[in-house]
């Protein structure tokens, strides 16, 4: 079962790897990772996805918390979320017909974010499945290289992941 | 604001943090904080290897209850403390390691002695800092001191660059206590967890504590034994544990677990509550975790959050410093009598002693645990004992009995041989009044034996007893019981251990027979600088009750009666 967990932490040299090297360590498998700024000065957002069970999810946010860096950990599995994951993916036009590939971006939402002579790049943005289910229509059309952001993720209503009460 | 250095503003930070005595050993990056050091009331023991640096901080700061400071350089000197880090987190002892570190436009360039030494032991400490400033030398010490100490203790390293040890600013001692936006060590006592815990031990007739070092280390020796005392319920102690509940208290039953003794860990899988005390179920203390314990509920109380529900599942989970727990319980807690319980426990107790090796007559073999008993006896029970790690370290367990918290350091979660040693030198350091003892066996001896120059160059005084049985013996076991006898690399031939001591300017003995025993051990403890004895004991013993590794808890290999004993190795002298 898929876990998503969102860590608050300090944004401070070296905190990527001491999360990085705790998963290593205790022996979980990270699925996708990403890193980016949050609205508040000095806190950095990390979304973890692990394949694990229940009780190593909840063993995975015990051991974080043990981080002196890091300030709130929410695991994203037991409350309603909006995840999204982006992915990039450039697409041969050379030998077959382009209209079968407009059709795929036309019914899929996907955008045209960059044409080549020989390829055209994509830009598709949604739940993860969905991203899943377009790249799938396109690998008979020709994939040369692609990127996947990995998944981000919210928890729905009114309720806020805030590391203000750590300040 | 005077002017200071990064290297003075090293030392008066340990000076403000009570720092008397640290363990180093110098070298090119650390340099500027060595030369600072002469100008500062801080006694620095000068180790032989940086390995010993941090075991005798180890050893300093469980035996004395505070911080063990270590110093070392860059490269080498810092990877040189890895096992002592190590041995240290796994034994939750606060620790600090200062290094010194490549200048900081070098770092990342593979100059001379660089080593990314906070980078190796993230998995390793509680918490590390590289520190390229000088102004963020004070902050980042001032932290290590308090996140080591504080909480579940641990090792912290501090990694200074050079030119940071070097640099200059106007600097004076920041007195406000550290505040860590990440980092909240205090816990109450959540009401609701002590009220599902209270339910629990009201229904148990067949109660067990389990003791950990969490004991001591929160000082709750006294909460605990009142506690248990109230409730009338039978304690078992870890191996880190021992010294927390007096041995002689009627209601310790002494050690469980892989080496425990029978009718302890028998206790353990008929009770109906277990309530682990700041300790962590290891697997040396539960075998097969399936059929561990399988009609108890478990109350589990512990500083460190992630320590619940790791290896066992507790019914109830209190979160909290355990002697402010203890006090809780003990406001609310009733009166109870489990005297059939404790009568039955006691009942397991007959068929131990007809096999307890203490039974077998003086036949002119020296075993382990007579010498260890016969020290215990000879030093009524009131040194502290410094153990290396295998069999002597187990027998050590079981044949000398602690009275007293911080009597027994030993290295329990990582088992680091080479440990008892500098561990000993260290804790002799910390307490000056105390006989200290280390008992160490032949092959863990020879991996640390450095540290006689560094305990004959300071003039410490312990007593070294080497219990030798020319096998690494406890792997020489393991050999025997689950390896068919193929004693693949355990034969051990060693120096002369009497003239090694006598090389270091140091009293050397040997003894072979039972007899000499009483006299050695006194000639020891009246010299005044450190004596090894060299203990030439019974080859091929081993240590029981053994719970194979993953094995059920209950599903113990006993002693063979004495009248079976196979007496084997070298001839009666």
């Amino acid at each position: 079962m898929h876990h998503t967990l969102i860590a608050l932490v300090e944004d401070k040299p070296g905190v990527l790897n001491r999360i990085a090297s705790l998963f290593r360590r205790r022996n979980f498998n990270i699925e996708s990772l990403t890193v980016g700024r949050t609205a508040e000065r000095g806190v950095s957002r990390m979304t973890i996805v692990i394949d694990s069970d229940q009780a190593s999810a909840e063993r995975v946010t015990a051991y974080l918390y043990k981080l002196v860096n890091v300030l709130q950990v929410e695991d994203l599995g037991s409350v309603p979320a909006v995840a999204r994951d982006l992915a990039l993916v450039k697409v041969t036009v050379a030998g077959h017909d382009r209209a079968a590939l407009l059709r795929v971006v036309d019914e899929t939402r996907a955008h045209i974010v960059d044409t080549g002579e020989q390829t055209m790049t994509l830009e598709i943005t949604g739940e993860p499945p969905h991203v899943d289910a377009v790249i799938g229509r396109l690998e008979p059309l020709g994939i040369i290289e692609m990127v996947r952001t990995g998944r981000v993720a919210m928890r729905r209503g009114d309720t806020a992941l805030s590391a203000a009460k750590y300040s | 604001m005077p002017k200071r250095t990064g290297a003075q503003i090293i030392w008066e930070c340990l000076v403000h943090e009570g720092v008397q005595t640290v363990f180093g050993y110098p070298g090119g990056a650390i340099l500027p904080a060595y030369d600072a050091m002469l100008d500062y009331p801080v006694r620095h023991v000068l180790v032989r290897h940086e390995q010993g640096a941090t075991h005798m901080a180890d050893g300093y700061a469980r035996a004395g209850g505070g911080v063990g400071v270590a110093i070392a350089t860059s490269g080498p000197g810092a990877t040189n403390m890895v096992t002592g880090i190590a041995t240290a987190m796994m034994d939750s002892s606060p620790v600090v390691c200062i290094t010194g570190q490549v200048p900081s436009k070098l770092i990342g360039y593979d100059a001379f002695q660089e080593t990314d030494i906070s980078g190796i032991t993230v998995p390793i400490t509680k918490h590390n800092y590289l520190v390229m400033r000088v102004e963020d030398i004070m902050p980042a010490i001032k932290e290590a001191f308090f996140l080591a100490k504080s909480g579940r203790p641990g090792p912290v390293l501090v990694d200074i660059t050079k030119d940071a040890q070097a640099a200059s600013i106007d600097w004076e001692w920041d007195p406000s206590p550290v505040r860590m936006r990440g980092y909240r060590p205090e816990r109450p006592v959540a009401r609701p967890d002590l009220e599902k815990a209270v339910a629990l031990i009201r229904e148990s007739q067949r109660p067990v504590i389990l003791a950990g070092q969490g004991v001591i280390q929160s000082g709750a020796m006294r909460e605990l034994a009142a506690f248990a005392e109230r409730i009338d319920s039978p304690i078992a102690m870890t191996l880190l544990g021992l010294g927390g509940v007096p041995a002689s208290h009627r209601l310790n039953l002494g050690m469980m677990g892989m080496h425990g003794e029978a009718w302890v860990n028998h206790a353990i899988q008929e009770a109906d509550l277990l309530m682990a005390f700041g300790m962590r179920f290891d697997d040396r203390v539960t075998g097969n975790t399936k059929t561990y314990a399988p009609n108890a509920k478990k109350i589990h109380v512990d500083i460190d959050p992630s320590e619940i529900n790791k290896n066992i599942r507790a019914d109830a989970a209190i979160v909290a410093d355990l002697r402010e727990t203890l006090k809780d319980l003990l406001d609310v807690i009733e009166r109870a009598d489990h005297a059939p319980w404790i009568a039955y426990i006691d009942s397991m107790k007959g068929d131990a002693a007809v096999r307890d090796i203490q039974k077998l007559p003086d036949s002119g073999h020296l075993y382990a645990a007579h010498v260890i008993n016969d020290i215990w006896r000879i030093t009524e029970g009131k040194a502290v004992v410094v153990t290396d790690v295998g069999q002597h370290q187990m027998w050590e367990a079981q044949y000398y009995h602690h009275e007293t918290p911080r009597s027994l350091i030993t290295s329990g979660g990582l088992g680091t041989m080479g440990f008892a040693v500098p561990a000993a030198i260290g804790a002799k350091m910390a307490r000056p009044d105390a006989e200290v003892w280390a008992i160490v066996g032949d092959g863990g001896f020879q991996m640390t034996q450095a540290e006689l120059a560094t305990a004959a160059q300071e003039g410490v005084k312990i007593n070294i007893a080497i219990i030798n049985n020319g096998y690494l013996g406890m792997v020489r076991q393991w050999q025997e019981f689950f390896y068919e006898r193929r004693y693949a690399a355990t034969p051990l031939r060693s120096p002369d251990f009497v003239k090694i001591a006598e090389a270091h300017g140091l009293e050397g003995f040997r003894v072979d027979k039972r007899g000499q025993v009483l006299d050695v051990v006194q000639r020891a403890r009246r010299a005044e600088g450190t004596v090894l004895i060299d203990f030439r004991v019974e080859q091929e013993d081993s240590v029981y009750p053994m719970v194979p590794a993953g094995a059920d808890l209950d599903a113990m290999i006993r002693r063979p009666e004495p009248s079976v004993l196979a007496e084997t190795g070298a001839d009666p002298i």
